[in-house]
């Protein structure tokens, strides 16, 4: 695809007569372009995809710019494109993937790049602001003499799937809702801030109700289920199945179901509404993601 | 200088340059082999079905062969023109065509609107998108947030018709025990029947809807033991609902083939009776 | 000169992990205007790679526990170098501050009653951690962040702070540093700052820390004129991995050798029968057969020496390693594959398989580990007083693993996340006292700004010099060999040299590209942070001529009674700031050194040892 236009390089150490190598496309660039460039470096046993990346910035570029903290696949740093497969660099082992040919690293596409393989996703952090905040419950008078809340193990566990989230914004990436439609973002919460949701609408002390919210605001009705946020998980987080079916079939209870809305109105089970919900959001923003008229550029106070 | 008080919440700001080619995808693998499967065998499974459904003969296999077999693209057979013996009775007169037709809205619309395959055809036909991180082929996506994808939501009442069909396709494979003029027994078709019935409850059981209808939808699972132990039996089963959808849609459509052949007499349908 | 972004807040808080959020939400909550600030994104800070808990005598799983045999614990395991207030503190506020994570949506894992369940851990005396299956650090880290954000903290993510700047009274009144992603230079003017900055790691080749704990909160504070202590009490576990490199630095828990891992030379022998200490020789067994009684059956045998202390079997694999009966990589074999079925393995160490085989593709049920001492976290830092989190230098506060005194010489398992809980929200408060009791306006010299930006694009005008990368791997392999878990005055001696030399080498770094996230250049600014730490773990380790928990002396094997009275306190003196240090900061070689008698412990405290011995 860019092979006309990749320049290898290769004095880093490589090239001695017999050794194995391995081929690194890297994408180089930042907002006014880019291009892939090679790198041809000694092939090491036992390592992912990052070691390469380092040993890159060691000996052949010092200023490819690359995100990573644990490498341990704890922080969801370093996610990018590997062969075109949305991946983090530090739990994709090079011999998982084929070597006879130029191993691709890309930046994540859905965000736009800073340098590099490092993308800005403010657009994240934009939208977890927009979440309404946990809400819990008052403490009942047996656990304000027990000392903390009561809940059993049984109605914690399914938020606290969730809770394993590393944000790695691998699922943002892949959803093709915001991938392919830029658009979309204005209006989309996304895969991640889904599982959010599920896990406060599933947490047995949250007293919000964010069905309305996610439907009218948040494009839950956007989604069409296609999967790839699961397939991406480095968390193995069953996102779909788990967080966004059911907060569709929430949805479902909430405005398409006349029969639970005949049984809500019987046993005068009174919810909170969208209004009441976007009430509980930070007091910054409006619950929704707003559409952006005229900036452009990078977001954000910690880009000016 | 800049203070607090000027930053506040920024809105989420559209463009930017994105990194990497634009091409629509870097993917090496051999992405499209699956919704190429996927559209062989739906677009398979839909043309013989359409074909089964209007060509409305053929579809009950009965006493002249000592033989109580339905198909289930036939059941329950409830029309002027059913085949005698394949049916509790005429129940519907106004019903010209071919009774299947009646039926299969019902599996058909439980199909179209189950999540999985939702997101079998949204990539094999609809390209949105084809596969994962590679372009959709669409200028402009509004998801199932309008008519009339908006329909999806009702796939909890398909659900239940689903349950329906379950029951009387059920009591098809235990009729099908019966030999008549012969007494009880064992057949071939016995066995399909009673494979696909059970095909069919694993279908319906691991569907979303019910998982949350069981349960899943609850907020304190320790209020409600009962509903609980439900949903915990049914998760693992939700796991493999795509295992269950494409062997129950595939074995459907075998038993309606073997139902076929043994009632146009090609083939003689084996077995044994006490 | 770049132009400089300026800020005016009343607090900034360096560093984003569980310590600076708990920060950030108390001052916060004062209605101060508070600037969170941190070198990575939000949410991905060290925090996140804790496991295994938070201690807190919640008393949830045995209602005898409470504060006093928590304190109890985590003084005896400091070895009474702890600062005895900061250990009260720790152990009285920490389960207020657990159950204050649930009111903010944290989900520990639970007792049959619903409470918090709480887990055993090493030198503790009742089961006592908090925890979420292995996730803890993550879940902690969360929860902080969603409650900080939900309450408008404004985050600057990706911004490496160079500098502190002082008033003309010599209280800190300002920061200067670069946003990573497009390298332009910004400037603070703020009534307190407090570091959150976590630990040091970073100087060592073998290390459980990420690349952002290269001390720059140590050595601000140090550079800004504040006071250390207690430098060279750096944690190592014997049995990090060393090789392949994707898992280097991961933790290979003591439970594999519990369960009858053994660790092995080049030659194959067991060696750790070699180095049986006199001490322990009665109640270790003296030969394979005997040990290997001891898993299935413990009164058919004594213990595997596998299972001596920490600081015996790390000293054990260093002697093997020194003696050139390595690994191939540095380390020496722990095999548990040879000497227990695969499933096994996989049954008792389940995620100790998943994780190697998942990062490494290291089948642990089929060949050995390569292992060696790795360092995990510094006990010592900046001096604080143990209610306010205040440093020695006015409006400079500290918290978290920066912060020294908390973990006396040894930290146990579980104490630094409650650390962070505790001590985080005590600097937050402290922080935020200090604001609203000063007067006046905030101004610093913008002159001063511009030096440190000066220094720090110079390396950019540079045509020729070092390369940041090379001196970086030449400090950690000093620091690995030569300052590592066992240390003897001579090596230290010799570190010392070599410390001054990568200084001077690192005064002529020169970078090439531009400033927009640039590695190079950002390692080139963390190596003055890198320099300063080692230099005072190694000057620490020097002085302190005695073992004692984490620092371990080679040529002084016992502890020293008159030493654990003292705490060794390192500073730039006023005025004493020298120049030549690597981007235009202070040079190491300003950094002194002197013994301080450790705070004395009130009669009632003290009381609390004098009872019979558990």
């Amino acid at each position: 695809m860019a092979d006309d236009t990749t320049t290898p390089r290769t004095d880093g150490g490589a090239g001695a007569a017999g050794e194995r190598t391995v081929t690194m496309r890297l994408w180089r660039g930042d907002a006014s372009g880019g291009e892939f460039v090679d790198y041809v470096l000694p092939a090491v046993e036992g390592e992912v995809v990052l070691d390469v990346v380092h040993r890159v910035q060691a000996t052949l570029a010092p200023d490819l710019a690359c995100r990573w903290n644990c490498k341990a696949g704890k922080c969801g740093s370093c996610s990018t494109e590997i062969n075109g497969k949305p991946s983090l660099m530090c739990m994709t082992r090079m011999d998982t993937l084929p070597t006879d040919e130029a191993i691709t690293v890309a930046p994540m596409k859905t965000f736009p790049v800073l340098r590099d393989l490092v993308t800005d996703v403010s657009y994240n952090y934009e939208v977890a602001k927009r979440i309404p905040p946990f809400n819990p419950r008052p403490k009942t008078d047996d656990e304000v003499a027990a000392g903390g809340y009561r809940m059993q193990q049984i109605d914690v566990e399914r938020s606290q799937e969730f809770r394993k989230c590393i944000e790695c914004y691998l699922c943002q990436d892949v959803c093709h809702v915001i991938r392919d439609h830029e658009e979309n973002k204005t209006a989309y919460a996304g895969p991640r801030f889904f599982a959010r949701s599920a896990e406060l609408e599933m947490h047995p002390l949250d007293a919000t109700d964010r069905r309305e919210l996610l439907q009218e605001e948040q494009g839950l009705n956007k989604c069409n289920i296609t999967k790839c946020c699961t397939e991406v998980c480095p968390e193995h987080i069953k996102i779909t199945d788990n967080a966004i079916i059911p907060l569709k079939e929430r949805v479902v209870d909430a405005r398409y179901d006349p029969v639970a809305w005949l049984g809500r109105k019987i046993l005068r089970r009174t919810k909170g509404t969208a209004a009441a919900a976007a009430a509980t959001a930070p007091a910054h923003g409006p619950a929704a993601v707003q559409p952006a008229v005229e900036v452009t550029g990078i977001p954000g106070p910690q880009r000016r | 200088m800049t203070t607090l008080e000027d930053v506040s919440t920024t809105p989420v700001v559209l463009g930017g340059v994105r990194g990497g080619p634009p091409v629509p995808t870097l993917r090496k693998d051999r992405w499209w082999v699956q919704p190429i499967v996927t559209v062989v065998v739906l677009t398979a499974f839909v043309a013989y079905a359409t074909w089964a459904a209007f060509v409305n003969k053929d579809y009950y296999a009965g006493a002249t062969m000592h033989r109580d077999l339905i198909s289930p693209f036939y059941s329950p057979c409830l029309t002027e023109s059913c085949v005698p013996g394949s049916h509790p009775g005429t129940i519907i007169t106004w019903w010209q065509i071919s009774p299947a037709l009646l039926i299969l809205i019902f599996p058909l619309g439980f199909r179209l609107t189950c999540y999985y395959y939702r997101k079998a055809y949204y990539r094999a036909f609809w390209w949105a998108p084809p596969a994962c991180a590679v372009a959709d082929a669409h200028g402009s996506y509004k998801g199932e947030s309008r008519f009339p994808l908006i329909l999806q939501n009702i796939h909890r009442y398909f659900f239940f018709a689903g349950l329906i069909f379950n029951v009387l396709l059920t009591i098809d494979a235990v009729m099908a025990f019966r030999q008549p003029g012969v007494g009880i027994g064992f057949s071939v078709g016995t066995a399909v029947l009673c494979v696909n019935a059970c095909l069919l409850w694993l279908y319906s059981l691991s569907c979303h809807a019910c998982r949350h209808l069981c349960g899943g939808g609850l907020k304190k699972f320790s209020e409600h033991p009962i509903r609980h132990r439900i949903w915990k039996a049914l998760t693992p089963l939700n796991a493999h609902h795509m295992v269950f959808a494409w062997m129950s849609l595939v074995f459907v459509a075998l038993t309606d083939v073997y139902v076929r052949l043994v009632a146009s007499g090609a083939i003689h349908d084996y077995g044994f009776h006490f | 000169m770049p132009e400089i972004e300026s800020h005016d807040v009343d607090v900034v808080i360096i560093g984003a992990g569980g310590a600076g959020l708990r920060a950030a939400i108390e001052a916060k909550a004062r209605g101060l205007r508070v600037a969170l600030v941190c070198k990575s994104l939000l949410g991905k800070a060290h925090t996140v790679m804790a496991e295994g808990g938070a201690a807190a005598a919640l008393g949830n799983v045995y209602p005898e526990d409470n504060w006093q045999v928590h304190f109890r614990d985590t003084m005896r395991g400091g070895k009474m170098l702890n600062n005895w207030r900061m250990a009260q503190l720790h152990a009285q506020e920490a389960p207020d501050r657990i159950r204050e994570l649930e009111e903010w949506g944290a989900l520990f894992d639970r007792t049959k009653d619903g409470l918090i369940l709480q887990r055993d851990f090493g030198g503790h005396r009742y089961a006592r951690l908090a925890h979420i299956g292995d996730r803890t650090g993550l879940e902690l880290i969360r929860t902080l962040q969603q409650k900080a954000v939900a309450d408008g903290v404004e985050v600057f993510m990706e911004l490496k702070v160079l500098r502190l700047l002082h008033d003309d009274s010599g209280a800190v009144a300002g920061l200067v540093g670069y946003w990573r992603p497009s390298g332009a230079f910004v400037s603070f003017t703020t009534k307190a700052v407090v570091l959150a900055t976590g630990g040091i790691g970073k100087s060592w080749k073998y290390t459980s820390n990420s690349w952002e704990s290269t001390g720059d909160g140590h050595a601000m504070a140090v550079w800004a004129g504040a006071d250390m202590i207690d430098m060279e009490a750096v944690q190592f576990h014997p049995t990090g991995m060393v090789w392949p490199l994707s898992v280097r630095g991961i933790l290979v828990t003591e439970g594999v050798r519990g369960d009858g891992g053994v660790l092995r030379n080049s030659e194959g022998r067991r060696f750790m029968f070699d180095y049986i200490p006199p001490m322990f020789a009665a109640e270790t067994a003296d030969s394979e057969e005997e040990a290997d009684r001891w898993y299935t059956d413990h009164s058919a045998g004594r213990r595997p020496p596998e299972l001596l202390p920490r600081d015996e079997v790390a000293r054990s694999i260093n002697s093997e390693v020194k003696a050139g009966r390595g690994s191939p990589h540095g380390g020496v074999f722990l095999d548990i594959a040879s000497r227990r079925t695969a499933e096994d393995i996989r049954r008792r160490l389940p995620s100790m398989y998943h994780q190697f085989k998942e990062l490494a593709g290291v089948d642990i049920t089929a060949e050995a580990m390569e292992v060696g001492p790795t360092c995990h976290y510094v006990m010592g830092g900046v001096r604080v007083d143990a209610d306010t989190a205040a440093t020695t230098v006015p409006g400079l506060f500290a918290a978290g693993e920066v912060a020294g005194g908390m973990h006396g010489s040894n930290r146990l398992g579980g104490n630094s996340l409650s650390d962070l809980l505790v001590f985080g929200r005590r600097a937050g408060m402290g922080a935020a006292d200090y604001v609203e009791g000063r007067s006046g306006t905030v101004s610093v010299d913008p002159g001063a700004a511009e030096e440190v930006v000066r220094a720090a694009t110079a390396l950019f005008e540079r045509e020729s010099g070092e390369n940041p990368y090379d001196i970086q791997h030449d400090l950690q392999e000093t620091m690995q060999s030569l300052v590592g878990i066992i240390r003897t005055g001579s090596e230290l001696e010799e570190a010392m040299g070599k410390l001054e030399e990568l200084e001077e080498r690192a005064a002529n770094i020169a970078v090439t590209g531009g400033p927009q996230y640039n590695p190079g250049w950002n390692l080139a600014t963390d190596l003055p942070s890198m320099l300063t730490v080692s230099r005072c773990t190694t000057q620490g380790a020097i002085h302190r001529t005695e073992s004692r928990g984490g620092h371990t002396r080679d040529d002084y094997p016992a502890p020293d009674a008159e030493l654990g009275k003292v705490n060794f306190v390192q500073r730039v003196p006023a005025g004493g700031a020298q120049p030549g240090g690597a981007v235009g900061t202070p040079s190491i070689r300003s950094i002194t050194i002197t013994p301080e008698p450790l705070p004395v412990m009130p009669d009632e405290l003290q009381a609390l040892f004098n009872e019979e011995a558990h």
